[in-house]
């Protein structure tokens, strides 16, 4: 990855963007982001400033900045392509893996810059968890997967593991359920369980922020209702950063809603702000399904 | 992304202006045999209300379907959840209609003048619910806001008749009962006009997500 210091000024058509932005912005144009005044008051956890991403000479992130608020669930919703996983996986620097990107801007964790020279990308992602769309346990007991990150810590007291897979497995709702099995083998567990296992895994290092990947995409719908649930739960004490394709998943579990549409974050505010009455057409035309 | 949801709300739409055009008729009618003491006119307004009833049940039906089985959101939304309001509001203004008509039949034989406020303010109200049935239509929030301040003139009439009623009854205790009636019909056309003006406030809600209810707004 090269990181790019000048900021490529956009080559703007002469004549004047047409009003629609979503037009806008397929035209070429840059857009303001309407973000609400009720994301502005809150904490942020995570500030995305002024931050670019290329692709090669493709452009997939443009100027985006949004802060996260702290101790609340946000999503991400736009129609694919948007950039949204993309904006997710730049937070934990997941694309620093990818051939030929190039970055401008910066996004600060808690103050701390992540694309600082000097971050460690292995500490930046200890403070961070991440869980994607298919589950991904590792091939070990139930219990081994919770307390992972904790070994490779060199945390080796037996109490201490125990009560942090205890306390991590019943934040994750699955405690219960596992409790009796937890050495056996975490892929016999079914698709929910082994999802709900993963954000076991990822609370126990009790990160600052909570990404995830449409977590539920390949879940059935009882096993995405439970993952909702422990969604809904985990607000307040994670700051939980979420992308969804799912407009309901967003609208039923999220805090703050934020809409991207070509690279642009194109709205901002509480869900259920965004939910019924939108600042924006564009948005309305969006949730409602008249596009995307 | 394929529109069934916009085929159901065009269709909803459909079905309250349905409802709004019988209850406009009602409401036209009633206050026609008011006036011509015209009791069979007023005898169908009285049948006419079942119509209304049970199309007002099925555009309930409707809406609790919509919001069931497509879960709309933002503008849909509103639009569902004010017509499910405005269905109720329809349905009451039949019913006042129906009262109306009601009175003419009790006010056949009396020879009681109907005081000269009635027709203004039956007219003034007419014209309220039809302006607000046309803000439904259009999604208009001016003309919605137009309507909610025509109201006042309605509020005054219906004082104006009041007094009228109270200096009558003084003057001729005879004709309490017959004076009584007409006080009630002012009083169902007062109502109307204040359905028609709730009506407006759920268009404004339903274009501009704002509930202006409860507030003399100047906005």
């Amino acid at each position: 990855m090269q990181a790019a210091t000048d900021a490529k000024p956009q080559t703007a058509a002469a004549e004047a963007p047409p009003p629609d932005r979503l037009l806008a912005v397929a035209g070429g144009f840059e857009v303001e982001s309407e973000v609400h005044a009720s994301v502005l008051a809150e904490r942020p956890v995570l500030e995305v400033d002024r931050f670019n991403l290329w692709y090669a000479d493709k452009q997939a992130l443009h100027r985006i900045t949004m802060p996260i608020p702290q101790g609340k669930v946000t999503a991400l919703v736009g129609p694919s392509g948007c950039g949204k996983s993309t904006l997710l996986r730049s937070v934990n620097r997941l694309n620093d893996l990818v051939q030929n990107v190039r970055i401008t801007g910066d996004m600060r964790l808690n103050g701390d810059s992540i694309y600082d020279p000097r971050m460690d990308v292995i500490d930046l992602r200890k403070r961070m968890g991440m869980v994607f769309q298919k589950p991904n346990p590792f091939p070990m007991s139930i219990y081994e997967n919770v307390v992972y990150a904790l070994r490779i810590d060199g945390e080796g007291n037996r109490g201490v593991l125990d009560e942090v897979c205890e306390i991590s497995l019943r934040g994750a709702a699955l405690w219960d359920e596992v409790k009796d099995r937890l050495q056996d083998s975490a892929i016999g567990l079914s698709g929910g369980q082994q999802q709900r296992l993963c954000i076991a895994r990822a609370i126990a290092a009790e990160p600052e922020v909570l990404l995830l990947d449409e977590p539920c995409s390949a879940l059935d719908p009882i096993a995405t209702g439970k993952v909702e649930d422990l969604i809904q739960e985990l607000r307040g004490r994670y700051s939980v950063l979420m992308v969804t394709h799912n407009m309901q998943q967003a609208s039923r579990t999220s805090d703050y809603t934020a809409f991207m549409y070509l690279g642009r974050l194109i709205e901002y505010g509480a869900t259920t702000d965004i939910f019924t009455k939108p600042v924006l057409r564009e948005t309305e035309a969006y949730v409602t399904g008249r596009f995307g | 992304m394929t529109r069934h949801i916009e085929r159901q709300i065009d269709g909803l739409k459909e079905r309250i202006l349905r409802v709004g055009t019988l209850v406009e008729e009602a409401i036209s009618k009633a206050i026609t045999a008011l006036i011509n003491r015209d009791v069979p006119l007023a005898q169908r307004v009285m049948t006419n209300d079942e119509e209304i009833d049970r199309m007002e049940v099925e555009v309930e039906e409707e809406c609790l379907k919509i919001l069931a089985l497509y879960q709309p959101v933002a503008a849909d939304l509103r639009f569902v959840v004010a017509v499910l309001k405005i269905n109720n509001d329809l349905e009451r203004m039949g019913d006042l209609a129906k009262n109306i008509a009601k009175r003419v039949a009790q006010l056949k034989g009396q020879e009681i003048e109907l005081p000269p406020e009635i027709r203004s303010m039956a007219m003034q109200a007419q014209e309220m619910v039809k302006q607000c049935l046309d803000a439904v239509v259009r999604g208009d929030p001016v003309l919605a806001r137009q309507v909610r301040e025509e109201d006042d003139g309605v509020d005054d009439g219906r004082q104006r008749i009041q007094r009228r009623v109270m200096a009558g009854i003084k003057a001729d205790p005879d004709n309490a009962e017959g004076l009584l009636r007409i006080n009630s019909v002012s009083k169902h056309i007062e109502r109307i006009a204040d359905m028609a003006t709730n009506i407006a406030e759920d268009v404004i809600y339903m274009v501009e997500g704002d509930i202006v209810r409860h507030r003399s707004e100047a906005i």
